[in-house]
């Protein structure tokens, strides 16, 4: 048995002969906030599902909390919880009876059980609502007791695929919260799918990028942004970016240039010192400067550095070449 | 929504609570009981099939009852056709067609997820529909009762017929959960009633076999509902006949097996897919 919480080694999942996931390796320390970020169709839920034992990889091999995923898949059901995509949820149960009948599976007696709704009743936040019929819940709601379905039996690892899709702001910064509050209060190791820069950017202590089904960089956050440099220019001019990516790239202080379309992203040690040098080369190239912006990297960058293509909001946007 | 702020006391009883199995026994419990707990809150899943069935069994008995008492001697047509009404009220009757919205909501999963055995959510299925189908065999009898159709096999005997319909309802759900978990589709579910016409009509369900001729007397010989609707009727009309009884609980049983054989490889196969 490994003591790391969620290993990946060569994992493939395929469909029809199609790879949902080609050949991921990874590995999540106890007590860490891993984000796996990545558009839609990357292979995110493919490998949640993997990992949370609802779907056997094509290939590879892989473990959670040290008990592999194939063979033995009721330790691994004991150990972890999860709050799917889609909030998995019966629309005819009350709230309180889901939570109870959860906890029920997973062994709790009658009033442990009963004890437990209450206490998550709270970390909730559902209150006399727990007693009404799931179908009248908001989604915000029904993110809420998913999550708490998830937290009935205390799980060691928690599996949370895109939790705040679909959810307005405010319901975001809560589900975030507690995240963070599970994972410094419980030490709760917490597996995070996410189509959304920002949260794995204030989440993840390490971050995986997914495109296509393979992890193309990995690291925290400040690394991998660290690795496109410590500034970024962007330039948006007039016409195509890429013909004038040379002579900008010989600019003094310019670590690299990314041009895709009408974009250059110019990475730079020290953006105030460089942005006019900069500018200046692309006048010298007569390419007219639409807006010129000076800004720290932010995971985006580090994914269009990796893919040439951008992550909005959670499908890829390829860069007009 | 209110954001939390108060420290919450989930958090601080880690120790305490501690996931283990449940036991298979206690799993199919707390599925048949959610199963349970549904239906009166899906009562449109079982007043049909009791309506149509009481509805059948009074026209039926308004229509037919001096034809067919004149021209067969000593025949008493309500006894004949109440395990008729019966069989119409409980067949098809299951919860096959929620298990279809657990399966596009989502909550399949959730439940794949816990260390339920996965055997135990489709039998606590089953469980929750023998006590449904029992259930719905009982307003059905009271019309009986009080169209003047009594029991030779007495007071026990009627406990039997409520468990043998019962068990032919188990039997026949199960194609309805077979196609539910292969499909997950609600509208191939509704496709049961295609089975439902040729077993329930293909056989003795308005006159005895005796009475039939060509064709449908043939597949009649064949269609296990004929044995079953002789069992059942034999408790009614006869009293104790055991090899009327063991020849309905085989027919059952051969309707079972079956059913049950796809259903419970249409299971393992939407595991496997995941």
């Amino acid at each position: 048995m490994n003591t790391t919480a969620i290993r990946c080694e060569s994992v493939v999942r395929e469909f029809g002969g199609v790879a949902a996931v080609s050949g991921v390796d990874l590995d999540v320390e106890p007590g860490e906030i891993y984000g796996f970020l990545g558009p839609n169709g990357a292979g995110k839920s493919t490998t949640v599902r993997m990992l949370c034992t609802l779907l056997a990889p094509t290939y590879g091999c892989a473990s959670v909390a040290g008990f592999d995923v194939v063979q033995q898949p009721g330790e691994v059901r004991l150990r972890i919880g999860a709050a799917l995509q889609e909030a998995a949820l019966d629309p005819r149960q009350t709230g309180a009876e889901l939570l109870q009948l959860q906890g029920r599976l997973y062994g709790l007696s009658r009033d442990a059980a009963r004890g437990r709704v209450d206490e998550l009743g709270d970390l909730i936040d559902l209150g006399e609502a727990l007693d009404r019929r799931i179908g009248t819940y908001s989604g915000g709601m029904k993110r809420r007791l998913d999550l708490a379905a998830a937290l009935i039996h205390n799980p060691q690892i928690l599996f949370l695929d895109e939790p705040t899709t679909g959810l307005d702001p405010v319901s975001r910064a809560v589900v975030w919260e507690e995240v963070r509050r599970l994972n410094r209060d419980l030490g709760m190791t917490i597996f995070l799918t996410t189509q959304y820069l920002e949260e794995a950017d204030a989440l993840a202590g390490r971050v995986g990028i997914i495109d296509h089904g393979r992890i193309v960089a990995e690291g925290t956050p400040n690394d991998l942004k660290r690795a496109v440099g410590s500034d970024v220019i962007v330039a948006r001019v007039e016409g195509d970016a890429r013909s004038v990516g040379a002579a900008v790239e010989r600019v003094d202080g310019v670590i690299g240039v990314e041009a895709h379309g009408n974009e250059m992203l110019v990475s730079t040690g020290d953006g105030p010192a460089t942005i006019g040098a900069v500018a200046v080369a692309l006048a010298r190239c007569g390419v007219p400067i639409r807006d010129l912006t000076l800004r720290t990297p932010t995971l985006d960058d580090v994914f269009l550095e990796l893919t040439g293509t951008r992550i909005a909001n959670g499908t890829t946007t390829k860069e007009a070449a | 929504m209110t954001a939390v702020t108060t420290a919450p006391t989930a958090l601080r009883q880690r120790t305490e609570i501690e996931a283990r199995p449940a036991g298979f026994f206690a799993d199919v419990v707390t599925v048949a009981g959610r199963a349970l707990r549904a239906v009166p809150r899906d009562l449109e899943s079982v007043i049909p099939p009791v309506f149509i069935a009481l509805f059948f069994f009074l026209v039926n008995v308004g229509t037919l009852q001096r034809l067919t008492e004149h021209n067969i001697p000593n025949f008493d047509f309500r006894a004949f056709q109440m395990p008729t009404a019966i069989l119409l009220g409980v067949t098809g009757v299951s919860r096959a067609p929620a298990l279809v919205i657990d399966v596009q909501n989502g909550y399949f999963d959730r439940l794949l997820l816990t260390p339920v055995r996965r055997l135990a959510i489709l039998l606590g299925h089953l469980v929750a529909d023998v006590a449904v189908a029992a259930a719905l065999t009982v307003p059905i009898i009271i019309v009986g009762f009080l169209l003047g159709v009594r029991f030779e096999s007495g007071p026990l005997g009627i406990v039997v017929f409520i468990g043998i319909a019962a068990l032919w309802s188990l039997a026949f759900s199960g194609f309805g959960y077979a196609i539910a978990l292969k499909t997950g589709n609600p509208g191939a579910v509704n496709s049961t009633f295609l089975l439902f016409f040729p077993f329930l009509f293909l056989t003795t369900s308005y006159v005895p076999k005796s009475q039939l001729t060509g064709w449908l007397k043939v597949v009649a010989s064949w269609n296990p509902v004929t044995y079953l609707l002789e069992g059942l009727r034999s408790l009614v009309s006869i009293g104790w006949n055991a090899g009327d009884l063991a020849k309905a609980l085989l027919a059952v049983a051969i309707v079972g097996a079956l059913s049950m054989s796809l259903c419970f490889a249409a299971l393992r196969g939407r595991i496997r897919r995941g």
